[in-house]
């Protein structure tokens, strides 16, 4: 068997457990769910007349903050997903079953390859889900296009696979569950400090900086534009650096912690 | 079967059989401590191999670097005919390991295992699925096969654990102290299952801290201690480099303690606890002829018990922790 076939093979067997995991206990990403659909909820029917009186110059509507906040909490929920991965790479790790992985004549990659697929996976079902929350309470995209549609769905993987890279290298570093919890907590506080709640323009002079220029806001600010239509400026090329760089930095950082036999 | 008609290949030179696993000085440190320090082991194809040695003397590091989970900081090892160094995925290929801590996936069932053993052995979906079936039913789990695994008792978490190391078929099977933690019955079971894996030609590496363990199971055995090896070969071998077995008599009359000590004159004797220790190697010829002595001089002993060495003595004699009482007495005669 080629190297390819066999890294094939073995990764979708590695993903086929992944998703057995998750299928058999879905109390983890359903869990993680809750987050971005209490704080949609929240937002909207809590909030909403006076963040979008704040944003609008005066006058409460709600149904345009509903379009403003959609997108940030998609992102969040891959933020929140990763979350899950992060303390099940953590938790499988001290599983003697990983040690018999390494014993056998299996592609090495496959066990985290098993890992990120699955994690992304996860993380276009939940955005799926919540975005169904979303529509349930009014939200609605403006005119968005098929290829608009398709450049979103892109955008949306593409960041999953970044967090999720990074997740699992979290997850390998994390000598158990709650450490892993702990160290992918950024993964769900960093949307709070993008532009996913409040425009940048609303933010202190100071603070707007980094709020500009972390990962979730161009990437916030890109599926806004596609879904809303609204300016994406250099928005998309950012957001797109963003992920390749972070998927880069994950894989090299999550391969070698994987591959270096220190935790044996 | 008696270790006396077991093959017994003599060492390094004249091999009468191939070796599975050969090792030259292996080594290894973590941090400051060396855990093995400079190991040769040779295993001939199709016998069972014992690394015996307490705690922390470095049987689970050996397995390790041997099964490819951590590489040794020096010296050599072939398995199965391949450069441990060089070629790993061969090695991998030829082994099966069970370690110390149950190497199953807690979250899914017993034949969820097994079936993702034959995936990962790129077994076809029906092979996977015949060689599951046979396998659990084996190892006797075939009415636990649909719970998850997270809720076997130990001695099925064992039991599955080689049910899963046996889906490739393994040339060569690590067992890394596969009884500790088990209750008597499921203990004896397991020693049944690896007399069965012998049967089929495979070679065993096991470990362990159990003397009777490796004296009912091994063919060769090497006592393991602080990271070198203390002393290797078959259980028979072991015993007799120990000095050698003896007859205890206990008396209650110091009268006939005197005329026993005077009658036998190798015995050595303990005036305040009436007892004197003669050697002898247990054998009916022996004993006979003691008991003739004992009857000629008309002295009755309270109590005879016959020692004959076994791999305690060798082990505390060559690992140093002698802090037992000497010459436990192992059978007693009344």
């Amino acid at each position: 068997m080629s190297t390819l076939s066999l890294a094939l093979r073995d990764s979708s067997t590695m993903l086929r457990r992944n998703l057995l995991h998750a299928r058999r206990y879905p109390s983890l990403t359903l869990n993680l769910l809750l987050t971005p659909i209490m704080l949609l909820l929240l937002f909207v029917y809590v909030f909403g007349d006076t963040m979008s009186a704040g944003i609008g110059g005066g006058t409460p509507d709600r149904s345009a903050y509903i379009a403003y906040l959609v997108p940030g909490l998609l992102l969040m929920t891959i933020g929140s997903t990763t979350i899950g991965t992060a303390v099940s790479v953590s938790n499988d790790m001290s599983e003697g079953i990983i040690a018999r992985f390494r014993t056998m004549a299996i592609h090495r990659g496959s066990v985290i390859v098993g890992h990120v697929v699955g994690s992304v996976l996860q993380s276009v079902v939940s955005v799926v889900l919540v975005g169904a929350v979303a529509v349930a309470i009014g939200f609605r995209s403006t005119g968005a296009t098929p290829l608009e549609w398709l450049a979103a769905l892109a955008l949306l993987v593409l960041f999953a696979t970044a967090l999720t890279w990074i997740a699992v290298g979290m997850g390998l570093v994390s000598p158990n569950a709650e450490a892993a919890s702990n160290n992918a907590t950024p993964l769900i506080l960093l949307p709070l400090l993008s532009s996913a709640f409040v425009p940048l323009d609303a933010m202190p002079d100071w603070f707007r900086p980094v709020a500009e220029y972390q990962p979730f806001t161009p990437a916030i600010e890109t599926l806004r534009g596609l879904l809303l239509g609204t300016p994406i400026g250099v928005n998309g090329w950012i957001a797109t650096a963003w992920c390749v760089g972070l998927t880069v930095l994950g894989y090299l950082w999550a391969t070698a912690k994987f591959n270096s036999t220190s935790r044996f | 079967m008696p270790s006396s008609v077991m093959p017994t290949p003599r060492k390094h030179d004249g091999h009468a059989s191939p070796a599975a696993v050969s090792a030259v000085g292996l080594r290894k440190s973590f941090g400051d401590k060396t855990v093995l320090d400079g190991i040769d082991l040779y295993i001939p194809a199709g016998s069972v191999f014992a690394l015996l040695g307490p705690n922390g003397a470095g049987k689970t590091t050996a397995v390790k670097i041997l099964s490819t989970l951590v590489t040794a900081d020096g010296g050599q090892a072939q398995v199965a005919g391949h450069d441990l160094a060089t070629e790993p995925q061969a090695v991998r290929a030829a082994i099966g390991v069970t370690g110390q801590f149950s190497a199953v996936d807690g979250l899914i069932t017993g034949e969820e295992n097994m079936l993702l053993m034959a995936d990962l052995h790129h077994l076809s979906r029906s092979e996977g699925r015949r060689v599951t079936a046979e396998l659990l039913a084996r190892f006797d789990l075939t009415d636990a096969a649909g719970k998850p695994a997270s809720t076997y008792s130990g001695g099925m978490k064992r039991r599955l654990d080689i049910a899963m190391t046996l889906v490739g078929r393994p040339r060569i099977i690590f067992l890394d102290e596969p009884t500790t933690g088990l209750d008597p019955r499921s203990r004896h079971t397991m020693w049944q299952i690896i007399r069965e894996l012998v049967t089929t030609g495979v070679t065993v590496l096991l470990t362990t801290q159990y003397l009777d363990e490796a004296d009912e199971l091994a063919d060769r055995i090497a006592v393991l201690d602080n990271g070198t090896i203390a002393a290797e070969g078959t259980a028979e071998e072991l015993k007799r480099l120990i000095p050698g077995g003896h007859v205890r008599l206990r008396f209650t009359d110091p009268a006939a303690y005197r005329d026993a000590a005077t009658a036998l004159p190798t015995a050595t004797g303990d005036d305040d606890a009436l007892t004197l220790h003669i050697p002898n190697d247990g054998s009916q010829h022996a004993l006979r002829a003691l008991l003739d002595r004992l009857d000629t001089a008309a002295v009755h002993a309270d109590e005879l018990t016959v020692h004959t060495p076994d791999l305690d003595d060798v082990f505390f004699a060559l690992t140093g922790n002698d802090t037992r009482v000497p010459h436990q007495p192992t059978e007693a005669l009344r």
